[in-house]
């Protein structure tokens, strides 16, 4: 782990992989940090942050538990499926029983309030972005991009494949944490009966 | 209890320190642009300093009274009138029922802040009152016919101390600290970033301002997987030009930031106009 200046009220603690990166974000928990792919922010005196750090081991353990485990049904109609199928050279009920049949891991989270880069998923689904994104991708939607799933909290533009959707809320600002995918936590997703 | 908004002017929007503390969930800090003009607008007329009051962009509002109130107007200057006659930009002032209070359009800087003692009562998301243009958070903008709820004074104004008015020159310098991605770019890149005179352009806002000047070559290809940024991130789009990041910024951010502007002059980036010249002073 490499520490990068941030202007001088945040460091920038550069990692080697997601997994580093996720063991420092539990080590440091009560500074409030912010996980990136590879990348934890934390913010206050600089010098203080730096010492703080220095005393600090990366905690693997912490993040994830058996109990974080979360199920997302989703209906499988999104209108990038067959796209989809086509670019991973699989039917569309192999993309869906792909998507739903491997436990992803919460990477990180920042796009929007509450969205969370979804990793661990099946290598077969790896997609690139569409070409031109969507102007207004609707709520609850369920995508694709590189090796990433995500679920659009909210409508906006958007360029990821969107395979499906959900009715589930992943944003509520009375709920604490608002988010409700937190780095770490498990996500199953699961065909919508 | 209120103050009518007859006429918002461009773009006037409730602010106060914002929402820090929820980055994780994907949420940014908003709050004010222009944090020293909010702090000092709320000690003027009495309020405790991160108090909701109006964020005005360019000026051009007409307001409302429907009782005493004492107001108090800092950041960007412009004339400020009481049914007609002018009232002191910085200082505290007061209002009775039935008066209308005009502020033209800014001759300096690019956003006032507007106090009113006793503060706005304006329902909190995540602990704060402020509207976040990038995610929705917070109250719309306010609309034309809005009734903003007032409190009662917690205390007296504070007179006697004038908040001195920013002075325009058209040109702002600003200190960075380089990194965390000047590994990025090209000996040359980092010479012109704090060499160059950039332009701020029109389409900045409180996400991000946009600045014209030369392109910043990349010493290396590839993408930069997301990572953290912060208010005052400058960060250099694939288009080779900077984007210095707002109190509106997404919490990640997936260009590589060259530098960072300092603490201490984020304040100045709210008051830039465009088409005025921007600065970079390496620290």
């Amino acid at each position: 782990m490499k520490l990068l200046p941030c202007g001088d009220r945040a460091v920038l603690l550069d990692c080697a992989s997601l997994d580093e990166a996720s063991s420092w974000f539990a080590a440091l928990s009560d500074l409030d940090p912010v996980l990136g792919a590879q990348t934890v922010l934390v913010r206050g005196n600089t010098a203080e942050l730096r010492a703080a750090i220095a005393t600090r081991q990366p905690t693997p353990s912490t993040l994830a538990t058996e109990a974080d485990e979360i199920v997302i049904p989703v209906s499988y109609d999104g209108p990038d499926l067959a796209e989809v199928a086509a670019v991973t050279e699989l039917s569309e009920d192999e993309v869906i029983a792909a998507h739903t049949g491997t436990t992803w891991t919460v990477g990180f989270g920042g796009f929007a309030p509450g969205f969370a880069y979804l990793i661990g998923g099946d290598p077969r689904l790896h997609v690139p972005r569409r070409a031109t994104p969507r102007p207004d991708v609707r709520a609850g939607s369920v995508g694709l991009a590189g090796a990433f799933s995500g679920i659009y909290p909210r409508s906006s533009p958007g360029g990821w494949q969107l395979i499906g959707h959900t009715d589930m809320a992943l944003f509520d600002v009375d709920r604490k944490p608002p988010a409700v995918l937190q780095p770490g936590m498990r996500v199953r997703f699961e065909v919508q009966p | 209890m209120s103050l009518t908004v007859v006429s918002p002017g461009m773009l006037t929007l409730i602010q106060d320190a914002g929402r820090p503390g929820f980055g994780s969930s994907g949420v940014g800090r908003s709050g004010a642009f222009d944090r020293a003009a909010l702090r000092q607008a709320n000690l003027l007329v009495g309020n405790p300093a991160s108090t909701p009051a109006l964020e005005l962009l360019g000026g051009g509002m007409h307001i409302r009274t429907t009782r005493e109130h004492v107001l108090a107007i800092t950041g960007a200057v412009g004339a400020a009138l009481v049914d007609g006659h002018p009232v002191e930009h910085g200082r505290p002032f007061v209002v009775f029922a039935d008066q209308n209070i005009t502020l033209g359009t800014f001759a300096v800087g690019l956003r006032a802040y507007v106090a009113v003692g006793g503060g706005l009562l304006v329902d909190e998301t995540l602990g704060s009152s402020s509207t976040d243009t990038l995610s929705g958070l917070g109250p719309e903008p306010v609309p034309a016919g809005a009734k903003l709820r007032c409190g009662l004074p917690a205390g007296p104004p504070l007179d006697g101390t004038d908040v001195p008015a920013l002075i325009g020159s058209g040109s702002t310098s600003v200190d960075i600290v380089l990194g965390p991605r000047d590994d990025w770019f090209t000996e040359t890149a980092l010479a012109a970033l704090s060499a160059s005179a950039w332009t701020v352009t029109p389409t900045s806002n409180r996400i991000g301002l946009r600045l014209e000047g030369p392109h910043l070559e990349r010493a290396r290809d590839g993408e930069l997987p997301s990572e953290p940024c912060v208010f005052g991130s400058v960060q250099v789009t694939s288009s080779g030009l900077p984007v210095i990041l707002g109190p509106d910024h997404p919490v990640t951010g997936g260009y590589p930031v060259i530098a960072v502007v300092a603490d201490r002059h984020l304040d100045r980036l709210a008051q830039v106009r465009p088409g005025e010249i921007l600065r970079f002073r390496r620290g």
